[in-house]
């Protein structure tokens, strides 16, 4: 056990998948010598050598269209993005190709592949770089979305992804990256895919999250506990597609509400489709209407705004409260 | 003049494969003329016609070893047969029929690529992964005079050149991009120069002498095999027909363009040299015709056998494993199919 971060341990994944298979091999930009733009890779280049930690060209749609061959004769790549807004060059090699390889060829290819995408805002970095358009890879059937919220789980879902027969989006909340330690085994260990945890139970109201807001709804959970609010049951959905409804309908027919939490922008965003379900298999439960709180409808914008863009400690508040006196 | 070369025999192929050029390019254009009627009759969806390219598809294929990699277009159906994907799979493929997509493990061809230049990142990184896994093995990737405008085009070949990765660039220049001429892709004067950008070598053919495709192919994959790099080839040729069985290429060609090259046909040139190198003559030109028209028939018969559709397949390739959750909406397919079957359809 290692006290780590976030991004330590993304760093002790990826050092774990290279030495643990022989077909794994690290593509990006400023991976190697650099050890990436956050240090996700660093000391990786020396330890594993440049034919398995790879420099690539600047070049998205190469990087995943080159990543497709790769896997399908195989190897199993696992790819960075620098950033979530910079994806969208090598968009329709995941939408067209990477999701459909196994479809299109009726099984005979397929594309096992991790594509690590850092996402999220409140780093207060320059334009696009603070992205959560999970919603695209959500929306696109053939690839498996996910996303930490802790360091231990990263660890453990990175190596659940490179062990997946299937492409997997691993999105990395940007802003928890340095954000707080934990208790981190050093030896590999995986974290099941399509899996949600709950991380507080509680006993009046869901609240649904992932990546960097789950922490902010278990402080925000716990002030309101703690002055006599409402009990608060957070599920930390983790695997944004395939969702596991099993727990989330679970929590919601327990507590009778649900509120969704998600950095990305509302209309279209993974709340959606969570309250439609919960509302078709949950309904004779309900106490309340299932409510949203994410991002204003509007592109991401300058830092100086951000915190007024993602849900703040106001409207997840509000949302909460909404529910329970409804 | 590639004609008048033609009339020696040449010493650096055998007869074997000049034969089978040959009759792979009759297979070609006889399964062709085929799938159009069928179209026209209803029989298969949408069809992009190969005919006069046959010459490049089958040279570059048949250049190939068993174990290289092809990565074709849309159009590139004639080379996927040619390296063993079994004719009836593209009829069904094109009739819109999953089993269409099924590739036997021992054939190294890789899904049809629907979208412009995307295949050849691919084609890339299948001999890529060759190169760093120690296997001899190359990939050719098929690309038309209008992937060369596609980012996707100059981002595979300056991998390519980076990595000094072991794959092949072929392009059919066919002269248009459904309507757009050559002229509008690009203002250099060919598709091979823009190798040098990626520091690949570029070479242009004339994609109507089967020999001479044949020839560069082979030089290529020698050049990769030997860890010398990657290679671009741009074919020059033409396709007689439309774009699609849904376009009418008289909105934007001059007929007597598609007659100028008939003069040139590759399949026509390369006959009267077989039968002035005593190859070949009428007699095995009727049986051959007649083996291929009943090879075809055959093939249609077996795609035409088929039984419905099966729904499940909407279902069992997504992923390794169906989620719940999709286990959910099959099931509700199933149900929805069973109500359907017990109504008067």
């Amino acid at each position: 056990m290692t006290e780590r971060t976030l991004i330590q341990a993304v760093n002790s994944a990826l050092q774990d998948a290279l030495a643990g298979d022989e077909r794994v091999l690290l593509l990006g930009e400023d991976i190697g010598v650099n050890g990436g733009v956050f240090r996700a890779t660093e000391g990786l280049l020396e330890m594993f050598g440049e034919h398995r930690v790879v420099d690539t060209p600047l070049s998205e749609a190469g990087i995943l269209g080159t990543a497709v061959g790769l896997a399908a004769n195989g190897l199993i790549p696992i790819a960075e993005i620098q950033f979530m807004g910079f994806i969208y060059p090598g968009f329709e090699q995941l939408v067209a190709h990477v999701a459909r390889l196994r479809t299109r060829s009726r099984g005979r290819y397929s594309a096992p592949m991790v594509v690590r995408v850092p996402y999220g805002g409140r780093i207060r970095a320059p334009e696009l770089h603070s992205d959560s358009t999970e919603t695209y890879f959500i929306h696109t059937p053939g690839l498996t979305v996910v996303t930490p919220s802790n360091p231990y789980d990263a660890k453990g879902l990175l190596l659940a992804a490179a062990a997946s027969p299937d492409p997997v989006i691993f999105l990395e909340p940007m802003h928890i990256y340095r954000a707080f330690r934990q208790e981190v085994p050093d030896d590999p260990y995986t974290v099941p895919l399509g899996q949600a945890a709950v991380v507080k139970p509680g006993k009046d109201v869901t609240v649904i999250s992932w990546g960097s807001m789950v922490r902010d709804v278990a402080k925000i959970a716990e002030a309101m506990e703690g002055s006599g609010g409402p009990s608060v049951e957070l599920v930390d959905l983790r695997t944004l597609s395939p969702i596991d409804e099993d727990t989330v309908f679970a929590s919601v027919r327990r507590t009778g509400r649900a509120v969704i939490v998600h950095e990305a922008v509302q209309s279209l965003g993974l709340g959606a489709e969570l309250a439609a379900r919960i509302s078709e298999f949950c309904i004779l439960d309900l106490e309340a209407p299932v409510t949203r709180v994410a991002a204003w409808d509007v592109p991401p914008p300058l830092f100086r705004l951000e915190d007024w863009h993602v849900p703040t400690e106001a409207r997840i508040r509000a949302g909460i409260e909404r529910v329970m006196t409804f | 003049m590639a004609d008048t070369a033609m009339l020696r025999k040449p010493s650096d192929v055998t007869d074997d494969v000049l034969l089978n050029l040959y009759t792979e390019m009759v297979r070609l254009r006889v399964f062709d003329r085929r799938c159009v009627r069928l179209q026209r009759a209803g029989r298969i969806g949408t069809y992009p016609p190969l005919e006069g390219q046959e010459a490049c598809q089958v040279a570059s294929t048949l250049a190939l070893r068993r174990q290289d990699f092809v990565v074709p277009t849309y159009r590139d159906y004639g080379a996927m047969m040619v390296h063993g994907v079994p004719m009836e799979h593209i009829l069904m493929y094109w009739n819109g029929r999953a089993e269409g997509c099924e590739i036997p493990d021992d054939v190294n061809v890789f899904p049809i690529a629907v979208p412009i230049a995307t295949q050849l990142p691919h084609a890339a990184g299948l001999a890529w992964a060759a190169k760093l896994r120690g296997i001899d093995q190359v990939a050719l990737g098929f690309f038309g005079d209008g992937a060369s405008s596609e980012g996707d085009f100059h981002e595979a070949l300056n991998f390519a050149g980076v990595f000094q990765i072991p794959v092949i660039f072929f392009c059919e220049n066919n002269q248009y991009a459904i309507s757009v001429p050559f002229r509008r892709q690009t203002a250099t004067q060919t598709i091979a120069e823009k190798a040098a950008a990626y520091g690949v070598r570029g070479v242009r053919v004339n994609g109507q002498d089967a020999l001479e495709v044949y020839r560069a192919v082979r030089s290529a994959v020698e050049q990769a095999a030997a860890g010398g790099g990657p290679t671009l080839i741009e074919a020059l040729t033409y396709r007689y027909g439309a774009h699609t069985t849904s376009d009418d290429p008289s909105k934007y060609r001059d007929p007597s363009e598609a007659d100028a090259w008939r003069e040139r046909d590759p399949i026509v040139q390369l006959r009267q040299s077989l039968v002035s190198w005593g190859l070949w003559d009428d007699e095995a030109e009727t049986e051959l015709l007649e083996r291929l028209e009943s090879e075809v028939t055959a093939a249609v018969a077996r795609m035409e056998a088929l039984g419905p559709p099966n729904p499940d397949h909407l279902f069992d390739c997504v992923y390794a494993e169906l989620s719940p959750h999709l286990e959910r909406q099959r099931r509700a397919l199933r149900a929805e199919l069973k109500d359907w079957e017990g109504t008067d359809q």
